[in-house]
């Protein structure tokens, strides 16, 4: 066991871990921090995403001592600083872009890392970065347009603040 | 203006909100203070006699607590199975056992064979590996043809021959073959419907609990209908009475019925929870996934239909198999027997249909219901069948679904198998069809692909599907165990919130946002003001849940039954305050109102009286404002559409691109149109899912082979296009009071062959006569077809 320390959603965090303990586990079960989901055991679901040091990775694929002096974010640090929905969490809910909500916050973190890369992505280069992340329940058809919503209404903001 | 409450409005979902901040509770993220972890040890092998299963050093090993193998439960009941189907000379279908942990032999990979607790789950994985095991192989039974003959290996001893029944229904035999003798035309398909795995995207979690000071036992489970597990398990399996029983499902992640049944390793927590007085979690990790959770699809069929010389359909005859696996599962023998031979005259006037089916026992993971059970294989036989009649007569497959249409003024019909379809106009959701999808413009598309040397298909599909499971008298008749009624309570609060249990489970339906509608809409109360709980025998009476398109017919029309004896209670206090007769007192947006006066009570105002019966008449009117409905349905509901699909094939590779896809849908009437839109785009998927990648696929010696998203092939984004969807012809349900028929399954059911018509279409238009390809349509299976065919 070894103690491993990181920044998850802006806080200081520290707890044991084995050698083998992924960073999904850590999350999940030495923080509580349940809205990281297992979806398969080959990376291939994408339930599990996260951002660390603001690139999105699947949290089954890290070990949680890999991560340990990162900053982590989760989707349960996502909402706006007073608690209203950020604007892809807004978007998800706008475009019903969830239903059973289990792979939701795969798809959001994923579509967080997407729209810092490219503000005004294309139909095609959303599903092609939602190559990674499995959805049963929606088509991906209202998904692809809450990223898009999303999308336009950040660059609506970020044209407004400047 | 679009409403923004109530029936008819889109309102957002209030669910989402938690699902979108990482508040959703699913099974796996609770956590019982003391909980100990369970590991399955499952059989590696499809079929082999278990010689000795020592866990000696197993129980010995660290952290271990409990461990259980077939023979030390012995006295536990097997795993029930709900439809008694009748072979065609009346005798029961063949029924064996299946238990929890297998005794004596081992029937598929995946079969449980022992279950090991610990303190932590990775020292009872560790402590299974100490688990000796002597299993000799044994040849195994996989393909069903192969299975049926002379000399297959046995799975069950008590199953003679692998067949679990030969069922014979509709027109009697005889009958339809003397249509076939002296009709213009002929025309025959084989084909196979792929054995899919359902995959919703929560695996299946466990969690048993036990309070010995009471004797009460709490199991959480990943479920679409908690009630019935606490049936099944409490009555069948374990002998627990339902009052010392409690079974709740909280966010379930998808179910797509394979979270219908009631599986093993509920009973094996529930157990174990009691044996060692600590409560026991196992959650399903994706590989043991695709090994337990119950299968889908998986028929082989020969279809023929007869037609005259004007393209009239004069009879249908089919033979099936239909794959059981090792075990028969809840719903198992009903699917491809109720729930597929009901559906054969499809939106058709086929006089004459005889349906015959034959259930095959073989050493694979048992196979139930899966998005639209049954309904999707009766709708791909006849929907490919009846467009290669059209290019074999020459007629335009549109023309001659047309020309066999049950046309409005025929409703009700009564098929030659055994329903009577209510309502429908299937000449409407065609003319919206073609208009959604521009088949006009096609032939223009099609000269465009050409012209980049691209085949370009067009393909449509019919569909009709019997939803609103189901009349219980019906049910009874036809061999179920269970019912299919639907219970609701609303429970109106002194200071007007109401709250409303109803025996529907939902796992993305967004029933908490629908439900809501529909009782605010009847009270005249804002949608707020209504909340939904689901899922907790403990609170709310016996439910059925979720399966079959059934939760807003069944489920929501308890509730309309439930709030309108809420009105009539609520009729008659407002009747006593306002010194009035009951018959004089009038309901309508939310306010009582004396006929005739301008005497008038809001409901919020009834509502504090019912529980402030300072003056009541106790005699005649009792406080409270809380009531209960239990609604069995009368009949199935309709619903019926028409699907397109466009593809363009690269005869260089085989490889097909889903260009578009439409869905015309009759639903009846709509209560949240968002929601339904999100229904027919998410089966659509799982149906160009099943089309085009999805197989479960065994080899020879009955492993699994696309045993994980490496090899089992999941929809993806880039796989689906954006998918057309219109629900606005509307025929309403005529025998429920919310004229609704139900959406959850249609996009499974017409997908399918309308992506597999538009591929054939495709390859005919470059010249390549291909009959038929099966389904899943990889690169590899056209390039073949198309090059065989030259």
């Amino acid at each position: 066991m070894a103690v491993v320390s990181m920044r998850v959603n802006g806080k200081a965090v520290a707890g044991e871990v084995e050698g083998r303990t992924l960073l999904v586990q850590f999350l999940r079960e030495n923080l509580g921090l349940t809205g990281t989901h297992v979806g398969c055991d080959t990376s291939q679901c994408g339930a599990c995403v996260v951002l660390m040091d603001g690139e999105s990775v699947k949290a089954c694929s890290v070990f949680a001592s890999e991560a340990a002096g990162t900053e982590v974010r989760t989707i349960e640090g996502m909402a706006n600083a007073d608690g209203s929905l950020s604007p892809i969490q807004q978007a998800f809910q706008d475009n019903h872009g969830l239903q059973c909500g289990f792979c939701t916050p795969g798809m959001v973190m994923t579509a967080a890392d997407l729209l810092q890369r490219n503000p005004d992505p294309s139909e095609h280069e959303i599903r092609e970065y939602l190559e990674g992340n499995l959805c049963r329940c929606t088509g991906y058809h209202n998904i692809v347009k809450s990223i898009q919503d999303a999308a336009q209404k950040m660059r609506a903001s970020a044209t407004a603040a400047e | 203006m679009p409403k923004d409450f109530g029936i008819g409005a889109s309102p957002k979902r209030r669910e989402d909100v938690r699902f979108l901040t990482g508040k959703g509770r699913y099974t796996d993220d609770i956590n019982v203070a003391g909980q100990a972890y369970a590991y399955v040890l499952r059989s590696t092998m499809a079929h082999a006699k278990i010689g000795k299963v020592d866990a000696t050093a197993a129980r010995s090993a660290p952290g271990v607590l409990d461990v259980m193998t077939g023979d030390d439960i012995a006295e536990v009941g097997t795993l029930p199975c709900g439809w008694q189907i009748h072979s065609r000379d009346g005798s029961p279908m063949a029924e064996p056992p299946h238990p929890i942990l297998a005794r004596g032999k081992v029937r598929h990979v995946g079969d449980p064979i022992a279950i090991v607790i610990a303190e932590t789950l990775a020292l009872a994985r560790d402590a299974a590996e100490r688990i000796e095991l002597d299993l000799e192989p044994l040849p195994a039974a996989v393909d069903m043809r192969k299975a049926l003959a002379d000399g297959a290996p046995t799975v069950h001893d008590d199953a003679p021959g692998n067949l679990c029944y030969d069922w014979t229904f509709g027109t009697p035999q005889e009958e339809t073959d003397a249509e076939f003798e002296k009709a213009a035309k002929v025309v025959e398909l084989e084909l196979v419907n792929n054995r899919l795995i359902a995959n919703p995207m929560e695996p299946r979690v466990a969690i048993g609990e036990y309070e010995s000071h009471s004797g009460m036992h709490t199991l959480h489970t990943t479920s679409q209908n908690p009630h019935v597990i606490r049936l099944l398990m409490g009555a069948f399996v374990l002998g627990i009475p339902e009052h010392k029983l409690r079974v709740v499902a909280p966010d379930v992640g998808g179910g797509f019925g394979t979270k219908i049944y009631h599986y093993a390793e509920e009973a094996l927590v529930t157990l174990a929870a009691k044996r060692l007085g600590r409560p026991v979690k196992w959650c399903s990790d994706r590989s043991e996934a695709f090994v337990s959770d119950a299968q889908g699809r998986d028929h082989v069929t020969k279809i023929e239909l007869a037609l005259d010389e004007g393209g009239k359909f004069l009879a249908l005859r089919t033979d099936t198999l239909a794959n059981m696996g090792a075990y028969l599962s809840v719903f198992a023998t009903a699917v491809p027997t109720y729930l597929h031979g009901t559906l054969m005259a499809g939106n058709y006037t086929t006089p004459k249909i005889t349906v015959n089916v034959r259930a095959v026992f073989t050493n694979t993971v048992p196979v139930d219901a899966y998005r639209g059970a049954g309904r999707p294989e009766a709708t791909f036989q006849l929907e490919r069948l009846i467009d290669k009649a059209a290019r074999e007569i020459g007629m335009d497959p549109v023309e001659l679904r047309r020309k066999n249409f049950v046309q409005p003024d025929q409703f009700p019909y009564a098929t030659p198998v055994a329903v009577e379809y209510d309502t429908g106009n299937y000449d409407a959701t065609m003319d919206k069809l073609l208009e959604i999808s521009d088949h006009a413009g096609f032939e223009a598309r099609r000269k465009e692909s050409a012209a980049n040397g691209r085949l370009r298909g067009f393909g449509i599909a019919c569909y009709i599907e019997a939803c609103g499971i189901a009349p219980s008298a019906l049910m009874g008749q036809l061999g179920a165990r269970a019912g299919g009624f639907e219970s609701a309570s609303v429970r109106v609060n002194a200071a007007g919130g109401i709250t409303v249990w109803t025996g529907s489970h939902s796992h993305g339906q967004g029933h908490e946002t629908s439900f809501a509608q529909v009782v605010a809409e009847m009270l005249g109360v804002p949608d707020e003001m209504v909340d939904i709980v689901h899922g907790d025998t403990a609170q709310g009476p016996m439910g059925m849940g979720t399966y079959g398109s059934r939760s807003l017919a069944v489920g929501g029309t308890a509730i309309v039954n439930a709030t309108n004896k809420v009105i009539e209670k609520a009729r008659k206090i407002a009747a006593h305050m306002m010194e009035a007769s009951a018959s004089d007192v009038e309901f309508a947006d939310g306010k009582f109102t004396v006929a005739g006066t301008d005497k008038s009570m809001a409901f919020g105002e009834i509502a504090l009286a019912a529980y402030v019966p300072h003056n009541f008449p106790f005699d005649e009117l009792e406080p409270g404002l809380e009531e209960q409905a239990f609604y069995d349905p009368s009949n199935f509901t309709f619903p019926a559409g028409a699907y397109a699909c466009e593809v363009e094939v690269d005869p260089e590779t085989g490889k097909t691109q889903v260009l578009g896809f439409w869905a015309a849908d009759d639903f009846g009437n709509v209560v949240n149109p968002m929601i339904v839109e999100g229904q027919v785009q998410g089966g659509v998927a799982q149906g160009i899912g099943q089309a085009m990648l999805e197989h479960a696929v065994y080899d020879d010696e009955g492993q699994l082979v696309s045993g994980s998203y490496m090899d089992y092939a999941m929809p993806r984004a880039d796989d689906i296009p954006m998918v057309g969807v219109d629900h606005s012809c509307m025929t309403p349900c005529t025998h429920n009071p919310l004229g609704v028929k139900g959406c959850g399954e249609a996009g499974a059911i017409g997908s399918p062959p309308a992506l597999v018509n538009a591929v054939i279409d495709a390859l005919h238009a470059g010249g390549h006569a291909v009959p038929h390809i099966d389904m899943p349509l990889t690169p590899q299976r056209v390039w073949s077809a198309l090059n065989a065919a030259g």
